[in-house]
């Protein structure tokens, strides 16, 4: 054993330039969490006070233009900076080369370039703020050619963010393919492994278009080039397709590498295999081709052909498909398991529960005739957040809870953490689904004002963000205080790979690379009883 | 590595590269009505096929690299048919 792999990769190595030049996929997955983290709290800041605007109809705290460049920096920051590069590139570096019993990515200066570009176009990002948009997160034309504010800053800060996305992408696919152990097939791949394969095949595919997509703005914008603006011969429709060809392959990129958690969590606190293996693994290929030909159901009333708007319809019910496949697979994984509530589970079945309501209001919105009464309402936020919060960050939390002894090689306050969660469940839901009332009744999304009558209903949705910070800061506060004593090396007795060794990892993860002999997930059988 | 990168096979690709450029100039000179577009489109596709052959190695490569090269194609070729289908159904003036 090295002297360096004696040092767990938390303590090898101190001082800023250890982490910031470091090309340990661990070291930077973490900076990834803690970059994202930030983000993610300060994007949640802005919709806090965006729901405290809507406490009373007309103004409350603050003017109509403060509260459309608000949402715009929830909105864009938040999809962005936090839940875009968030689960893949925090918890994708720190895991998969543990998953798949490697001593680090394929190109791991690679990995440290494609966070430093993801700080830069941060950075960009910030530097915009100073005369912030008001476009939305979208960037619709034509109202971002006119806008007064920094629009080809930020796009420009996404663009950047957008070749951090497609290197990691890169990273991880020839990663899984170079750099998987002896014995470690296909086939006995961890699902995480899996859902991070088809989210990488969707960075490197998806992103590109979006980055030209932008940059014909910035050229319409600075140069007059006549893209997007019809007097200059251009289709502002056709900022919408580009857009949307990169935006819903983009939901897969934020949903996928969460539903990878789920499908390592579930068992282990079921004690039981994962039930259909091979489905859920070829069902996150199956979501990833199939999201590219569904963009335009977000443009049923835009004007585009009828033809292709039924052609679109269909393709969306048919992503349903293997997304509920995987929802029948994590069920079926339950049924006569030995469950045990952990924190970590309670969030995993949280998730399958909102993710659920998420995914079937996506196709009241998918059918023709329901979405021209529904499209740019409330009902579109609240099914938005049923699956970016109940699906994402419900398994971002989850993460955050069942790999926290490996990351930082302490325990946590299982007690503390569970009321966090009950606060956050009952906090989301109080936010959210009054607002599927509201967008059925007809209260648009992104409007300052309100009529008198929608006020009971915003209130209650507001109450709901108090209940919900008030778990989140309990959740830090329990996360930021570990529990005295290291860690075990493997405290939910997990037979996946990243728990055979010590926690927190030494530099090199293993000091020997494993032979794998069985599938990953053996619980509850003859295997497991013996070790 | 190996010899897919020999300087001379390069310096050629590179010399046919500049040809062509020099053919999309010439035919930008002369006015082919609705080929204009097409004409452009094809020689263009020309260089970036010779570019992926030579420059990208794709020639030298295996069935799974070229599966993952073509989808992408099969994705342009996509947004490019859907989005069309708009111009047919707009009524103009
Ligand atoms: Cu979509």
């Amino acid at each position: 054993m090295s002297q360096e792999q004696e040092k767990n990769y938390l303590e090898n190595g101190e001082g800023f330039a250890s982490w910031f030049f470091t090309v340990d996929h661990k070291r930077i997955g973490i900076m990834y969490l803690w970059a994202i983290g930030v983000f993610f709290i300060i994007a949640a800041i802005a919709s806090f006070l965006v729901r405290f605007e809507h406490l009373t109809p007309g103004q409350t705290i603050m003017t109509a233009h403060t509260y459309n460049v608000l949402f715009t920096l929830h909105g864009s920051m938040m999809v962005f900076l936090f839940i875009v590069p968030g689960v893949a590139a925090s918890f994708g570096n720190f895991l998969i080369p543990l998953m798949i019993g490697a001593k680090d990515v394929i190109f791991p200066k690679l990995n440290l370039y494609s966070f430093w570009l993801y700080l830069l176009g941060a950075a960009v990002f910030m530097i915009a703020l100073a005369a912030p948009a008001d476009t939305g997160w979208t960037f619709y034309t034509p109202y971002s050619i006119e806008s007064g504010a920094n629009v080809i800053l930020i796009t420009f800060g996404i663009f950047i963010l957008g070749f951090s996305s497609i290197l990691t992408g890169i990273n991880f696919i020839v990663t899984m393919h170079k750099l998987r152990a002896p014995g470690m097939t296909w086939d006995r791949l961890p699902l995480f492994c899996w859902a991070a394969y088809a989210t990488s095949l969707l960075q490197v595919l998806a992103t590109p278009v979006v980055g030209i997509t932008l940059l014909l703005l910035i050229g319409e914008r600075f140069f007059g080039l006549g893209f997007f603006d019809p007097a200059r011969g251009g289709d502002p429709v056709l900022f919408q397709h580009f857009f949307w060809f990169y935006s819903h392959p983009a939901v897969y990129i934020m949903i996928l590498p969460a539903m990878g958690i789920i499908s390592e969590v579930i068992p282990v606190f079921s004690r039981k295999p994962i039930f259909g293996y091979k489905a859920i693994a070829y069902a996150s290929l199956a979501i990833a081709l199939i999201s590219f030909l569904v963009w335009g159901h977000h443009m049923f009333v835009s004007g585009q052909s009828k033809l292709i708007n039924v052609i679109f319809s269909v393709i969306t019910y048919a992503v349903a498909v293997p997304t509920a496949i995987k929802v029948f697979n994590w069920l079926w994984t339950l049924y006569k398991g030995s469950i045990e509530l952990s924190t970590a589970m309670l969030y995993s079945l949280a998730f399958i529960f909102l993710f659920t309501i998420g995914g079937l209001t996506g196709l009241f919105l998918g059918a023709l005739a329901a979405d021209v009464h529904l499209h740019d309402t409330y009902f579109v936020v609240a099914h938005m957040h049923y699956v970016m919060i109940g699906g994402t960050v419900f398994g971002f939390f989850a993460a955050l809870h069942f790999w926290y002894p490996k990351m930082w090689g302490r325990m946590f306050d299982e007690f503390k953490a569970k009321i966090a969660f009950v606060l956050i469940f009952i906090g989301f839901n109080v936010i959210f689904f009054p607002q599927f009332i509201l967008g059925t009744l007809g209260m648009p999304r992104r409007y300052f004002n309100y009529a008198p009558e929608f006020q009971s209903l915003h209130q209650l949705s507001t109450y709901g963000t108090w209940i919900g910070a008030a778990g989140f800061i309990l959740m830090l506060w329990t996360l930021m205080r570990p529990l005295p004593g290291k860690a075990p090396g493997n405290p939910y007795r997990s037979l996946s790979l990243e728990w055979s060794m010590d926690s927190p990892p030494g530099t090199f993860n293993f000091d020997e690379i494993p032979t794998i002999t069985e599938p990953v997930y053996n619980y509850g059988t003859k295997i497991e009883e013996e070790s | 590595m190996d010899n897919h990168g020999s300087y001379k096979s390069l310096i050629n690709i590179w010399i046919l590269l500049m040809f062509l450029t020099v053919v999309t100039v010439g035919a930008a000179q002369f006015d082919f009505g609705a080929w204009n577009v097409p004409i452009a489109l094809i020689i263009a596709s020309v260089k970036a096929g010779v570019v992926a052959l030579h420059f990208m190695h794709l020639k030298h490569e295996d069935g799974l690299t070229w599966v993952f090269a073509s989808y992408p194609l099969f994705l342009l070729f996509l947004l490019i048919a859907f989005t069309v289908t708009d111009m047919f159904s707009r009524v103009v003036n």
